[in-house]
């Protein structure tokens, strides 16, 4: 393994590659982990909330009297008395919502169980009982809880127009694409309604926020990333970074949940400045399966065209996604569409893509956000296989993109060099004799027994770095101490990821050291630089990097100090296994730490000029994306009288590169496929149609248990990338791969009774019975959405802003306008100056990162049209079209393939 | 409220606590004792973090009274390993395999494992993954918790088969 990886100047041993025992189980295993609850601080006190009884209203008064007579209580606050330190609730990118956010609920309710004021008292328990007295009087509104209440109900939040919260793309299929389509042998639709989910990290949200004078901020809080979480509160507060400091030693699990602090969290921080007191909140698992925020509730149609060899000739897609009351971040998941098609060879594909608000719980990222992709795609591939007579792994084989097709650029522009899913694919087949499973799932069909077999494939982009703000490289600072032992300081932080062992085994490997002589110190943003943490799968590929790049340049370092003090040539230096050695010169073999001392203490003997002590920064920036390949297998047994579904067997080709370690690259992957499992067979986060959320115990909330979960096996195929040491991201993938594989094994195990005509999920063994008896067993096959349906009496229809324009205005386009943009990373706030010369426009755009001139426009009547070319994130024209009405102006802009945005704004004051 | 005094051992030390009636035993444990590897997943009953060893049987601490730990021998994670340091069969054998990545739901697994694997239980590879079916683990799809529980049950721990 690992062949790629040339060591100059080392010995023989290697790290890389070696299942090593973990740095951070001895902590772990003794009970000596720090998690947030784990913190205790002098003087600390105890936060509990009060929290909406009801979906949305109106409140009408909030009753505190009774709960601040409570023995033990300190303080009970509202939205009206931690508005005095003001703080902007911020999305993963940095970015303001367009609606208002606030840490507890001002005025108005938008979701059962949004936090409306804070107990603080002497113990949790006291808060808690002190928060059960705190009466809060709502008038209840009809609640919009599902994305087809959304599409035709009343705006849940004041100021907008309708509930969508982003939107993309465009609805009508163009023309060629449609001449495709009708041309093709099968056209084809899957529609999956995928469920809501809960994050679920065993460790619940929690922090303790500690104002230590009037300067400095303290939190302890459990996260994906000290640094991103620093960041973001030094933005959200308006504070430097330097004020405040995040310790995080050990988090017990996030996939998502965690990048950064939402309400409650907020609403502690501002209230431990308010009253200068430490306080902590550890949220209890009933919150946080209904008041921590929520993932996946989507429905996606993936419409596609096959000739009669099964090759695509062009898709559609269609995706919505409830984005609850206030995500952290609205979004129309743009991602989906990027990666639909990215492995194979699809000539067109066009979508439209939408967030909805709704009185639920909002949206926060889990583990591969995108994954409906994967899902729909390797679903619709096997239904496609099945009406065309094509087996799983043929319908695959012929669309695909090989190695030998690259260089090669997908439907929607992404450059594709060393992605492997077709290889990863035959790997695969090369452990799975699929003619004999036909044969024994044909024996097995005649003595009533259900079996399956599932594939699916697929890339996914990881290690992303360079085009949004939080995603930016990893910092690594190595150094070996006078004793000869090593420390480093990374960006990194693990909630299980390990990296303090992974990062410690590419710091050995390159520095010639022993893995036991290094120690990683993470979690704590004084130490170290910036990096987002768990984000994308990017740890091992980035920070691997720069771990391996930093050695090197330290090792170099050493060999430089060495040859001079022993009178040798640096290229005959080697460092192996903490020795320094002189090849040919076996009497000149020195410890390192001999070395170490000398570079610390002894100045006059170290090179003239060179910089003493052995210590050595690197920030690696990899290419913008690398991509990780894998094709799975997975074995089903379907119980045709009970629908219950047993898993027995699960193969894993993946194809992630350089591995670090084998033991953590199966780790992450196991634990991804675990996650896929109780997706598509267990979990479910239900609302009722008064915006009730179900499921508010592990008695409802079903994660999958050791018995849900077979042994996995693993194909390791390593091609390794461009980046520094070859790595591709991991973390991710099985969420992603699982989902597909699995319902595919189903779908295959019941083809004898049918197709699963619309894929819902969780696939119970009621949904499974709807397939098997053909008839609605379980009572939902009608209602697309698990959630209830309930007619929503519209309040007037919110009117598109075209039907509003009337009468010309006085005005005209002319001047300078405020306007918002509805990016998929958020919407963007910019100014625009628009000078009209008869039917010609010209003018700017500007917004903080910079001013851009436009020339060339049109305008008719109130009609602008305008180009403007943008390097960032890529190349792409924006074409906008807007129509000026009075003081107000609307309309799209055309982002290349990535469709249509929406613009709105109004005259600048 | 009404408070109890209670004399009981903590892993291997004796004590006498005064405990407010609905106190857990888990939150006794952690916020008096200052046994924080005794962990809380969900305070119901159902995911195992919390469990600990109480007169021999594997008990969910979220789910029983301090004051109900009167005059019982309680041992938890802190309790397992040597004196010295080294580290129980239990603990090794998860290591071992690779059963831990947050470490959130380590300590209850430990428990379970070791009420399991003493001399008396002489529990087989079954029983032990029977009873893990105890406790939820969101972060490794259990597979070297698997690997643990074959280590244990087949006295294999050390010989470097766990991995
Ligand atoms: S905390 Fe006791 S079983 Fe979950
Ligand atoms: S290791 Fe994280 S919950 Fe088990």
């Amino acid at each position: 393994m690992n062949a790629e990886i040339s060591g100059h100047g080392l010995g023989a041993s290697r790290w890389i590659g070696k299942r090593v025992p973990r740095k951070e189980d001895p902590r772990l295993l003794t009970g000596r982990g720090q998690f947030v609850d784990d913190v205790v601080l002098p003087g600390m006190l105890h936060v509990a909330f009060a929290r909406s009884p009801v979906a949305c209203g109106r409140i009408i008064s909030i009753d505190r009297e009774a709960a601040q007579q409570m023995p033990g209580v300190h303080a009970v606050l509202t939205a009206a008395d931690i508005a005095a330190r003001p703080i902007r609730m911020l999305s993963f990118f940095f970015t303001e919502a367009e609606i208002a956010i606030a840490p507890l609920a001002d005025g108005h309710v938008s979701y059962l169980g949004e936090p409306v004021a804070l107990v603080v008292a002497e113990s949790r328990a006291m808060a808690e009982d002190a928060a059960a007295l705190v009466e809060i009087a709502c008038e209840e509104g009809q609640p919009i809880v599902s994305i087809a209440q959304a599409r035709t109900g009343a705006p849940i939040h004041p100021g907008m127009d309708s509930n969508i919260a982003a939107e993309i793309g465009d609805e009508e299929i163009d023309e060629e694409l449609e001449q495709r389509l009708a041309a093709s042998a099968l056209r084809i639709r899957q529609k999956v309604v995928h469920q809501r989910i809960s994050q679920a990290p065993m460790e619940t949200r929690g922090v303790i926020a500690s104002r230590d004078g009037p300067e400095e901020l303290t939190l302890w809080i459990t996260c994906q990333s000290p640094h991103l979480v620093a960041r973001w509160v030094s933005l959200a507060l308006d504070l430097p970074d330097s004020a405040i400091r995040v310790i995080a030693k050990d988090v017990g699990g996030a996939f998502g949940l965690k990048n950064h602090p939402w309400k409650e969290e907020c609403a502690v921080i501002v209230a431990a400045l308010l009253l200068g007191k430490p306080l902590k909140w550890i949220e209890d698992r009933y919150e946080a399966l209904t008041a921590s925020n929520q993932a996946r509730e989507a429905e996606m149609t993936l419409e596609a065209g096959f000739d009669a060899e099964g090759r695509l000739t062009g898709s559609h897609g269609i995706y919505d996604c409830n984005n609850g009351a206030f995500p952290q971040g609205a979004d129309s998941n743009i991602a989906v569409h990027m990666f639909v098609w990215a492995a194979y060879r699809q000539p067109a594909y066009a979508f439209v893509s939408r967030g909805w608000y709704t009185n639920t719980n909002g949206l926060a990222a889990y583990r591969g956000p995108w994954a409906m992709e994967s899902l729909v795609r390797e679903t619709l591939l096997d239904k496609a296989g099945r009406r065309l007579g094509i087996d799983p792994v043929e319908i695959r084989r012929r669309n695909l993109v090989y190695l030998a097709d690259q260089p090669a650029t997908s439907s929607m522009g992404i450059p594709l060099e060393d992605i492997t899913p077709g290889e990863c694919l035959e790997k695969l087949l090369q452990h799975f004799d699929m003619a004999q499973f036909r044969r024994e799932q044909a024996k097995a069909r005649s003595e009533g027994r259900y079996l399956g077999v599932g594939i699916a494939a697929y890339v996914e982009p990881t290690g992303s770095a360079g085009s949004m703000a939080p995603m930016t490289g990893e910092l690594a600072q190595v150094r070996i101490e006078p004793t000869g032992k090593v420390t480093a300081t990374m960006s990194t932080h693990s909630q299980g990821h390990g990296t303090a062992t992974t990062m410690a085994q590419c710091i050995a490997d390159r520095l010639g050291v022993r893995y036991e002589d290094v120690t990683v110190f993470e979690g704590d943003s004084s130490r170290g630089g910036f990096g987002p943490g768990a984000a994308g799968s990017r740890q091992g590929v980035i920070a691997g990097g720069a771990a391996i790049r930093c050695s090197e340049l330290l090792a170099d370092k050493v060999r430089t100090v060495a040859a001079h003090l022993l009178n040798a040539s640096p290229d005959s230096v080697v460092l192996s296994d903490g020795m320094v050695h002189v090849e040919g010169a076996p009497e000149m073999t020195r410890p390192l730490s001999e070395i170490a001392a000398i570079a610390y203490g002894e100045p006059d003997r170290l090179p003239p000029d060179l910089e003493t002590g052995l210590e050595m920064q690197f920030r690696y920036q990899p290419p913008p994306m690398t991509f990780t390949s894998a094709a799975h297998l997975a074995i089903v047994e379907v119980d045709a009288e009970t629908g219950f579904v047993t898993i027995l067997r699960w193969i894993s080709s993946e194809d992630c590169g350089t591995v670090i370690n084998p033991a953590v690259v199966e780790g992450q992957i196991s634990g991804g496929l675990a996650q896929a499992i109780g997706m598509v067979l267990l979990e479910d986060m239900p609302y009722d149609a008064h915006g009730n959320p179900l499921a508010a115990t592990f008695k409802d909330y079903l994660l999958p248990g050791i018995g849900d979960v077979p042994v996995f096996e693993f194909v390791h195929a390593n091609t390794p990338s461009r980046t520094i040491g070859g790595m591709r991201g991991v973390g991710e993938g099985g969420a992603i791969i699982g989902p597909p594989t699995l319902v595919n094994a189903i779908a295959d195990a019941l083809s004898p009774f049918g197709e699963i005509e619309e894929l819902v999920l969780p696939l119970t063994p009621a949904r499974i019975l709807d397939v098997i008896e053909q008839r609605d067993v379980s009572g939902t096959s009608k209602a697309n959405s698990p959630v209830a349906e309930t007619p929503v009496t519209l309040s007037p229809e919110p009117v598109p802003a075209e039907d509003v324009v009337q009468g010309v205005s006085a005005a005209g386009p002319a001047g300078d306008w405020d306007m918002v943009l509805k990016t998929p990373m958020g919407p963007q706030a910019m100014q625009a100056h628009f000078d009209v010369e008869g039917s010609a426009l010209r003018g700017y755009l500007a917004a903080p990162e910079g001013r851009q001139e436009f020339r060339g426009g049109i305008v008719e009547g109130n009609r602008l049209r305008f180009d403007l070319k943008v390097e960032k994130p890529m190349k792409i024209t924006l074409k906008y079209d807007l129509e000026v009405s009075g003081d107000a102006i609307a309309g799209k802009c055309k982002m290349g393939m990535f469709g249509s945005a929406k613009v709105t704004g109004k005259r600048a004051p | 409220m009404s408070e109890h005094a209670i004399a009981w051992t903590v892993n291997a030390h004796p004590r006498r606590d005064r405990v407010e009636a609905r106190t857990s035993l888990a939150d006794h444990l952690r916020l008096e004792v200052g046994c924080t590897g005794v962990h809380l997943g969900c305070e119901h009953g159902v995911c195992g973090a919390c469990t600990v060893i109480v007169d021999g049987r594997a008990v969910r601490s979220c789910l029983m009274l301090a004051v109900q730990a009167d005059g019982a021998c309680v041992t938890t994670v802190e309790g397992l390993a040597a004196p010295d340091g080294t580290l129980h069969t239990v603990q090794q054998a998860m290591r071992e395999a690779h059963g831990v990545q947050c470490g959130f739901c380590t300590p209850g697994v430990l428990m379970t494992f070791a009420a399991l694997s003493s001399d008396a239980a002489k529990a087989d590879e079954q029983a032990m993954i029977a009873a893990m079916s105890g406790h939820i683990c969101r972060c490794t799809g259990y597979q070297g918790i698997r690997r643990a529980a074959k280590a244990l049950a087949d006295k294999a721990v050390g010989s470097g088969q766990g991995t």
